[in-house]
């Protein structure tokens, strides 16, 4: 298979080892080895490997490693902590002027999502941080990157200042700033025309608008599947502009995103946000720690948590359980239940971010046609209240009237209750206290149970979350 | 006698006409395909004139060099695998013996898939239909624009469809470049159905004995399966009017995409039969490994390259011709 995780290399690594019993500096360097391609098959920079591979290694060496029973697990730990470090520890934000308005400028190479961009951190901001933002269409060479930031500006409802593409970005940039004072907007992105960073004429041009405008940020943004090359665009950009921060776009690919990693090494930038899906609230806070996860094909169990916490009603789940316990769950909590995980996103995403996941072969493979689950929800709808409530009146005749009333093959109906009847009876074990059921899930043996460490971690660290919420309740009690 | 053995003979002797052939074959080229080309070969060379002992250190270098001209993580497994192999069975210890062995591992692979290397023609006096996929931002519409302007040039009656009805300000961009290249744009509403867009094309380019339809379609990355589905659907719709079309459906790749390039080939290949890339913004890069690792990987041929901004600066492209040159670049310093 092409992507195998860090985690799965050194797995490998490992069984080698086992027969050996001691472990020896010799065997450090193989799981080096392991590391370094690990991250070379994420697309990080191969100069940016080599000295992380060093750093690595002398930490490694050290006797940490050597005595510990469990050596694969113990660099695994080590790679991700330095990983995280090295991306910057932990979320950083936007720098707001003092005196507004706050200046944004987006750069990049063509394609790479700066006006996209542009428009969901507009949104954002004025969703998270109130602001009342403007942006500048400065992208004069393209045809129609200005009536893109348009269409944008009207489905966000937030303003464009443009002054068509017969006039030199520079002036745009400093006209549009103007009118951003008179209208009391206190943030300015403005989108600027992609470009290669060996095009002397339109870097040099990217500098007079720097000069002219005087912007507090400015950010680089990058498409995450970018390659070896990310390394080269990101140190340009940032030896002529001083760049402020970078975006990470189109995240909600299927790609490692070593970009990342390259482009935090070469310029010591921070990574500010990261784009990661079509609609224009698909934007976030870059978390390292996330990141890191990432690109080691580790899973992202915080980002799931949270997400959990974000999308799921709680009241909802609390009744969820309470039927769970009292095996009253019927198929309208079933296509309750299935709504619920549908707000989370695609399923096929949700999966990726459990850890352990990618252990199961062809699990990281796996893809869900949003349609399915409505296609469910339609052959569920098809039923009569009684049947909802009570599934286990429906007889042969009253699936064939079902299948017709949702335009489903009889088959699919069938597959519905019998996936209906499978997943009541876990949830009675689960209650009950069984949970074998959740052991195999994260797969036998030696891999299975780092899937389990894995995910205990994550439930350790989300469970400090919640205790940080809880005090921060009760002071605003207190209050 | 294919190219590969003339390469071959170099290694064996034979290595008189080389010279002739190597200009000839250098004049083809572009100047920013040179640099892509050249960058690969100089690094090689200068890893090859520090060449002490192979070692680790040395297979870390060679695996750096192939992996930092971006010739793809499983082909530099390979060549390196290989390599080791080699060392230990033909005891190579010299720097010629061992530059011999990559070169021959090199073309060996390259010589695994035996593909169909058939630049984009046109069909005799019917319609041809040209598909245009990929996943966002990579350079579609900007393809199909310079590709217009090509049949134009050569005298051929184009239209254009708009079939990215999704990203705000395509169909936009899509019409100026209608204006510009004067070539009729067949557009729908935004946020419109893609496939009735080019159901309504295939039927206009029928009626009015057009030459080429181009058919631009949304950026989709390939992991989201109900717009990959979407792709299928624009298909059956087109073949619909035109039975054996699309007769190209061209993948258009980034350049400067890493090891996920790979992926998306395989994911689009899968969903709409793939029959040639576009490389686009070849011109930013100095990598020419890409074309190797696609073909070997995926056996699917890159048919344009992307060298520039400008209107003429889309070229069809032959790889035997690249990578021959790539290759006897190496060959030339062994010598």
């Amino acid at each position: 298979m092409a992507f195998e995780g860090l985690t799965e290399r050194l797995q490998n690594a490992m069984t080698k080892l086992r027969r050996k019993g001691k472990v020896s500096e010799a065997d450090v360097k193989e799981m080096m080895r392991e590391v370094r391609l690990a991250l070379l098959e994420a697309d990080v920079n191969f100069k940016v490997v080599k000295d992380f591979v060093k750093k690595v290694s002398e930490r490694a060496v050290g006797s940490e490693v050597l005595e510990n029973l469990n050596p694969g697990q113990q660099i695994i730990k080590i790679v991700n902590d330095e990983l995280t470090d090295l991306m910057g520890g932990g979320k950083e934000g936007i720098e707001f002027s003092p005196k507004p308005p706050t200046v944004i400028m987006m750069v990049g190479l063509q394609g790479a999502g700066k006006t996209t961009t542009a428009g969901k951190l507009a949104n954002y901001l004025r969703e998270k941080d109130h602001k009342r933002p403007m942006m500048v269409a400065a992208d004069i060479y393209r045809p129609a990157a200005i009536e893109q930031l348009q269409t944008l500006g009207e489905q966000l409802n937030i303003p464009v200042f443009s002054m068509g593409d017969q006039v030199s970005p520079i002036e745009i940039a400093e006209k549009g700033i103007e009118q951003a004072k008179n209208e009391g907007r206190d943030v300015v992105f403005i989108d600027t025309a992609g470009r290669l960073q060996i095009d002397e004429t339109l870097m040099a041009e990217l500098s007079e608008i720097k000069a002219a405008t005087q912007p507090n940020e400015i950010f680089l943004v990058v498409d995450a599947m970018t390659g070896q090359e990310a390394a080269n665009v990101a140190k340009s950009f940032n030896e002529q502009l001083d760049i402020t921060g970078v975006v990470l776009t189109k995240l909600d690919g299927d790609t490692r995103g070593g970009a990342a990693l390259s482009i935090r090494a070469v310029t010591g930038k921070p990574i500010k946000f990261v784009g990661q899906g079509e609609k224009l609230d698909a934007i976030d806070a870059f978390y390292p720690d996330r990141m890191a996860s990432r690109i080691l094909g580790m899973g992202d169990m915080l980002t799931l948590i949270e997400k959990a916490q974000q999308d799921v009603d709680e009241k909802k789940a609390e009744e969820m359980a309470e039927k769970i316990r009292e095996n009253t769950f019927d198929l309208n909590d079933f296509i309750d239940q299935m709504d619920q995980v549908n707000k989370m996103g695609p399923l096929e995403d949700i999966i990726k971010m459990i850890p352990g996941m990618n252990n199961i072969p062809g699990l990281d493979q796996i893809q869900v046609d949003p349609k399915d689950t409505a296609r469910m929800k339609a052959i569920v709808l098809s039923m009569t209240g009684a049947e909802r409530e009570n599934p286990d009146i429906l007889s042969q005749s009253r699936r064939k009237r079902i299948a017709k009333g949702s335009g489903r093959p009889l088959v699919e109906v069938n597959r519905l209750i019998k996936q209906f009847n499978e997943s009541k009876k876990m949830m009675n074990q689960m209650s009950k206290g069984n949970l074998s059921g959740m052991d195999n899930l994260f797969g036998k043996g030696a891999k299975g149970k780092l899937g389990k460490m894995a995910f205990n971690q994550m439930n350790k660290k989300a469970g400090i979350n919640k205790k940080k919420k809880k005090k921060k309740m009760v002071r605003k009690k207190k209050k | 006698m294919g190219l590969f053995d003339k390469i071959k003979q170099a290694f064996t002797g034979e290595k008189k006409e080389e010279p002739i052939q190597q200009d000839e074959v250098a004049e083809k080229y572009e100047k920013g395909l040179e640099k892509t080309r050249s960058s690969f070969s100089e690094k090689m060379n200068a890893l090859f004139a520090n060449f002490r002992k192979v070692d680790e250190d040395f297979f870390e270098e060679l695996e750096e060099i192939l992996i930092g001209a971006d010739v793809g993580f499983d082909v530099t497994m390979e060549i390196t695998d290989a390599l080791r192999q080699e060392v230990k069975l033909k005891n190579a210890k010299s720097q010629n013996e061992v530059q011999q062995v990559i070169i021959e591992k090199m073309v060996e692979i390259y010589e695994e898939n035996e593909i169909d290397e058939q630049p984009v023609q046109l069909k005799k006096n019917e319609l041809t239909v040209i598909l245009f996929v990929g996943v966002n931002g990579v350079g579609k519409t900007t393809s199909i624009a310079k590709l217009a302007h090509q049949y134009k040039s050569d005298g051929k009656k184009v239209l254009l469809a708009a079939g990215d009805t999704f990203r705000a300000g395509a169909i936009e961009q899509l019409k100026i470049w209608g204006e510009r290249v004067h070539a009729e744009v067949i557009t729908g509403k935004e946020g419109g159905d893609p496939a009735s867009v080019a159901f309504d094309a295939v039927k206009k380019a029928k009626e009015e004995q057009a030459d080429v339809l181009l058919i631009d379609t949304a950026g989709r990355l390939q992991n989201k399966i109900n717009l990959m589905k979407e792709l299928e659907k624009i298909k059956r719709v087109i073949q619909k009017e035109v039975p054996d079309a699309p007769h190209e459906v061209l993948l258009v790749l980034d350049a400067t995409t890493g090891q996920n390039a790979l992926i998306q080939a395989r994911q689009f290949k899968e969903t709409t039969d793939v029959t040639g890339i576009v490389l686009t913004k070849l011109d930013g890069t100095a990598k020419g490994g890409i074309v190797l690792a696609i073909r070997n990987e995926l056996g699917i041929p890159v048919k344009f390259v992307g060298l520039g901004e400008s209107m003429d600066d889309l070229k069809a492209f032959d790889s035997t011709d690249y990578i021959y040159g790539l290759f006897s670049e190496l060959i030339k310093e062994t010598i």
